[in-house]
């Protein structure tokens, strides 16, 4: 399998680890209300779909870079690979990105 | 017997041995022409039945003749005899009888054929269950074996690599050297991989010319241009296995199985070809046509025939009988007749056909029977009515050709039936980049091929931008095949379709008659196909005659699924070289090599080899040397390296921040020149890892790791940085590898340390517990220093650049010669923690939690951390197994880590259960074996005297609860 990592382009996917599910990018506030079902849910509940999936690979062989894979779990298709790093950025309100107002 | 002709280097000769005879060959021969020259037709026995068996076929779909092929180390089961190229002092046996090839004695399975049948084994040995295991599956075993392991490790080597290409070209027959031909003439990187030693494929094995030439001259000609083309890359001997994703397929290549010894080459390679497009060109498979008895040595497939008589100048027999249904059997007759066979007949099952020369055709007949108990003798032929019995020693059976689609199927895309053709030719669905061309994608004639495999090279390297334009072909054969479809000859015995498995028309039948409706079920019911050839010869017919059964079409039943590998690959060229110490990267400590001169016992802790214990002379049990490194720095002053530990560099103006979030504990407010001790929580609450986070400037930190977990938690790390907090300003970089770190405990150790420090006040006063700093030692070499303590003693850590570490550690120890100075390996580092009752990857096993190991408290509320908020579970918070300190009532008995905690009296079962020894050893400080253990109420519990139950080595040992901190329990020592 190739994994094309937006500065390097086709990698082996040998060179990479695999976590899962993109959606842990999402962790909840540790200090809100109610963070233990926020967390029960994050730690535990997935979805398991059977074709397009978001995931996380990490270089771990390569640049170190965390990124997020679109990849059809059935055909094995990758449809896009982007830094976890700008996808969690763009989530971010542009007061949490640190931008200037 | 040997024919004139062929393509052998008859200026040579082999001597090879089969069955402990000596034989002789030529080179371009293989192990199965040899034989046929030899007159041998006998070849092994059958896997379930013992039944004589000779070739079938030419290639490497041959399901009868595997054979052992050479001998000690190197023997090899299951070696196809087609595909043995021959070599001189080549060793052979047959293999699956007993006491010989000739005379067999399981063979007396024949007389329970009526109930070795299909599901056999499913419907009698299911009970009694136990019975399986011990009585049936190794009896059945040793009766339906197939080749014997040497048992001796593989002495040669494998190697693996990577190959990228814009085109790889798969087979080189026709069609694939007219693709790989054209794509290199249009300038791209063309790799051409065939599994035969030789290219050209069935142009080889034909007798057919191009452009009125031999076809070898041709082939040769395209050889000649391939040789100065250097963007082709040719792969004889090498099969591409499988098609995997994104252009991926692997391909082993046969480097020197063709010589008896590889000498200094790989036996084989793994090839790992990423091609933006693969032609597959793998040609086509003949079928047979099963009748009554049809399994005789000499009976063969009609293209094997030829092959062996156009290719290799061999004939199984002098006179040879035809039975076809197609016009290619009639090609086997007069390429036969022109190599000086005689034709006995040929049997065709069309009406109103014709000689196409001289030889005897009895149309519109069947071949209905044979005889010969070791090789074929004769055969019934049926027509009408009427039957005839027709001497002969061989039979070629044309039942028309299946295109080899597996690798176009590999992604699940089943074959489609082309009623036309009568056969099954690739699916619409191919995987990404694939094109499939000559007789693989069912156009099987000599023009056809080349056409079509020029044609689909110009079709695909255009999409991918590069211009390759048609090369002119030489004319050639172009007939149709003119097949009417005969799948099966009704009989009355037992006709097979699966040679290696021994599977027969019946099978088929009474597998459709017990409810098997699914081809799926029929293959495993009847176990069709799943032999090492994995049906290759087999499986259409199979499926024609269980579409009979059912009549529903053979498209409707449809294709069982296609997997890698296409042939077998053995597990030595997967590993690709990787056992032994070349299984994984073995990592060496800094101070290895003092450590070896130093008589170190090392041991494998991961990839890395660290000093165990250090044997001086005299000392003839570890734990001598142990207890005396022990001693020694608790004593006076101990050195071990601890490089091994994960270092991580954090630095950036956020780094604080990012520490809070990744400990548990808090970090933010740890002051610069400090250490602080840090326990990381999964996020689900448990205990993960822990070391020490030393605060070197306002922005920068370095923190360890446990060595075991060094690689996941600095994962983790990037993770946290880059996806769950990617707004924070820091960064990360691995040092583990970059410092040498060596723990320098003990009473002496500051008194040590002093004599290498470059004018650094290293007092209680200036650098107190807890302390770290950047420094330099010796004279001007950088350094850092870590006052902490895993022994419990006055201990610091000290690191200096990894190259400066042997040096290092081989001067603290000629520098402390007076105090003491002892290196020590992680058995005593071992028994130092157990001692101070710290934790290790015993006690932070991914079970336990910081409130069981005395931490909860650590876990900050007042801010979020990773694993904070699942840690607060009610359940993980109801459990109170806490970690203590165990030590024997009566002190000459052991402490066994593993055993369970009981309650004294207390009935020894789950419910009852109160905890376990995590960790163990001897103290020399208490005289006594000590432990850690878990155990519930274990604060509350101290003194009190419990047992510990070692079910295994059936011992019950009383304990008395203490604390876990045998040593200093005020921790006046490290603060000295």
């Amino acid at each position: 399998m190739l994994i094309p990592h937006p500065l390097l382009g086709l990698r082996d996917a040998q060179e990479f680890s695999y976590l899962g599910d993109a959606s842990l990018l999402d962790r909840p506030d540790g200090l809100a209300e109610k963070a233990g079902d926020a967390f029960f849910s994050y730690v535990y509940l997935r979805e398991n779909p059977a074709g397009v999936h978001r995931e996380l690979w990490f270089h771990e062989q390569g640049d170190r870079s965390w990124l997020v894979v679109t990849r059809n779990t059935v055909t094995h298709e990758i449809l896009g690979a982007e830094l976890a790093r700008d996808v969690a950025l763009r989530s971010r309100s542009p007061r949490e990105r640190g931008d200037p107002a | 017997m040997r024919l004139s002709g062929g393509l052998i280097d008859r200026s040579r000769t082999l001597r090879f041995i089969f069955d402990g005879k000596s034989y002789a060959g030529h080179p371009g021969d293989t192990l199965a022409s040899a034989l046929l020259a030899n007159d041998v037709l006998l070849m092994g026995r059958s896997f379930k039945y013992h039944r004589p068996r000779g070739l079938i076929a030419a290639g490497s779909e041959e399901p009868n003749a595997l054979v052992e092929l050479r001998s000690g180390a190197r023997r090899e089961p299951n070696t196809r005899a087609t595909m043995a190229e021959l070599f001189d002092a080549l060793e052979a046996q047959s293999q699956n009888r007993w006491p010989s090839l000739r005379f067999d004695a399981m063979a007396v399975n024949e007389l329970f054929a009526n109930f070795l049948t299909a599901g056999f084994y499913y419907k009698t040995f299911m009970w009694p269950r136990a019975f399986w295991e011990k009585l049936y599956e190794p009896a059945i075993r040793r009766a339906a074996g197939l080749g014997r392991l040497s048992m001796e490790a593989d002495p040669d080597a494998y190697d693996k690599g990577f190959l990228h290409c814009d085109l790889l070209v798969v087979g080189a027959g026709a069609a694939g050297l007219a693709a790989a031909l054209t794509a290199a003439r249009g300038g791209a990187q063309v790799i051409l991989a065939d599994e035969d030693y030789h290219l050209g494929g069935r142009l080889l094995a034909e007798s057919h010319s191009l452009d009125d030439r031999p076809a070898t001259e041709w082939i040769a000609a395209v050889v000649a241009e391939f040789a100065c083309l250097p963007n082709l890359r040719i792969l004889p001997r090498t099969t591409v296995f499988g098609a995997f994703d994104h252009g991926v397929y692997g391909a082993v290549e046969r480097v020197s199985d063709y010589r008896a010894n590889p000498g200094i080459c790989p036996r084989q390679t793994l090839w790992r070809i990423t091609a933006k497009r693969t032609m597959l060109a793998a040609g086509a498979t003949e079928r047979h046509i099963p009748f009554m008895d049809n399994d005789r040595p000499g009976i063969m497939l009609g293209g094997a025939l030829r092959a062996y008589a156009n290719r290799w100048a061999v004939s199984p027999a002098k006179r040879v009988a035809i039975f076809t249904n197609n016009d290619d059997g009639h090609r086997t007759a007069l390429d036969l007749l022109a190599r000086g066979v005689e034709i006995a007949a040929v049997v065709d099952s069309r009406a109103g056909v014709e000689a196409k020369g001289q030889y005897r055709v009895i149309s519109d007949a069947i071949v209905s029977g044979s005889k010969g108990r070791l090789g074929l003798r004769s055969i019934e032929v049926t027509r009408g009515g009427s039957t005839e019995w027709i001497a002969c020693g061989a039979l070629g059976v044309s039942g028309g050709w299946n295109p080899n689609v597996h690798l176009a199927s590999h992604h699940r895309g089943r074959p489609v039936w082309n009623d036309s053709q009568q056969t099954f030719v690739p699916p619409a669905e191919l995987p990404a980049g694939m094109i499939v061309a000559g007789a693989a994608a069912g156009r099987g004639t000599t023009h056809a091929a080349l056409v079509s495999g020029a044609e689909a090279a110009v079709r695909v390297l255009n999409e991918i931008g590069i211009a390759a334009t048609l090369p002119e072909l030489p004319a050639a054969e172009d007939a149709p095949a003119n097949l009417s479809p005969l799948w099966h000859v009704p009989g009355k015995h037992r006709a097979w379709i699966d040679f290696q498995n021994d599977v027969t028309v019946k099978d088929v039948k009474l597998s459709h008659q017990e409810n098997m409706r699914s081809v799926e079920h029929l293959k495993r019911w009847t176990t069709l196909g799943m032999a090492t050839d994995q049906g290759k010869t087999a499986n259409v017919t199979a499926l024609a005659v269980m579409a009979e059964m059912t009549g529903k079409g053979i498209a409707e039943t449809g294709t069982t699924i296609f997997r890698p590998p296409y042939t077998p690959v053995s597990i030595s060229v997967l590993g690709g070289g990787n056992t032994g110490t070349h299984f994984r990267p073995r990592r060496l400590t800094p101070s290895h090599q003092w450590a070896t001169s130093q008589g170190a016992v090392f041991v494998e802790v991961g990839q890395w080899m660290r000093a165990q214990y250090f044997v001086r002379p005299g000392e003839t049990h570890w734990r001598q040397s142990v207890d005396r490194e022990v001693v020694a720095t608790r004593k006076g002053v101990g050195i071990c390296d601890v490089t091994t530990l994960g270092k991580v560099d954090v630095q950036g103006a956020d780094a604080a921040e990012f520490l809070d979030r990744l400990y548990c504990n808090a970090m933010k407010s740890l002051k610069t020149g400090m250490v602080r001790y840090g326990l990381m929580l999964r996020e689900d609450g448990q205990a993960w890892d822990d070391g020490t986070c030393a605060r070197l400037g306002e922005t920068h930190y370095v923190v360890t790791t446990t060595t075991a977990n060094a690689g996941t938690v600095y994962r983790h790390m990037e993770f946290a940085r880059q996806c769950l907090w990617p707004e924070l300003d820091v960064q990360l970089i691995s040092t583990t590898d970059a410092w040498a770190q060596f723990s320098v405990a003990g009473p002496n150790a500051r008194k040590l340390l002093e004599r290498i420090v470059d004018g650094f006040d290293l007092s209680n006063e200036a650098f107190r517990f807890m302390a770290c700093a950047n420094l330099s030692v010796c004279g001007g070499l950088r350094a850092r220093v870590f006052r902490i303590s895993f022994s419990g003693e006055l201990a610091y850590e000290i690191a200096v650049p990894a190259r400066y570490g042997n040096a290092l550690m081989a001067r603290l120890v000629e520098l402390g010669q007076d105090l003491g100075a002892t290196p020590y390996g992680t058995e005593a580092l071992g028994v130092l923690r157990i001692e101070k009752g710290h934790a290790a990857g015993n006690e932070l096993n991914g079970q336990t939690t910081a409130q069981m190991l005395g931490m909860g408290r650590m876990v900050s509320a007042k801010k979020d951390s990773v694993g904070a908020v699942m840690s607060r579970r009610e359940g993980l918070l109801a459990n109170t197994r806490v970690l203590v300190g165990l030590q024997p009532v009566d002190a000459s008995e052991p402490v066994v880590a593993g055993s369970h905690l009981f309650a004294e009296g207390a009935t020894q079962e789950t419910a009852t259960d109160q905890g376990w020894i995590t960790s163990a050893c001897f103290s020399p400080h208490v005289g006594s074996s000590i432990g850690l253990g878990f155990l519930a109420d274990g604060a509350a519990r101290q003194g009190e005297v419990i047992v510990a139950a070692n079910p295994i080595q059936d011992q019950n040992v009383r304990l008395r609860v203490v604390s876990a901190h045998f040593v200093d329990p005020e921790g006046e020592r490290l603060r000295a």
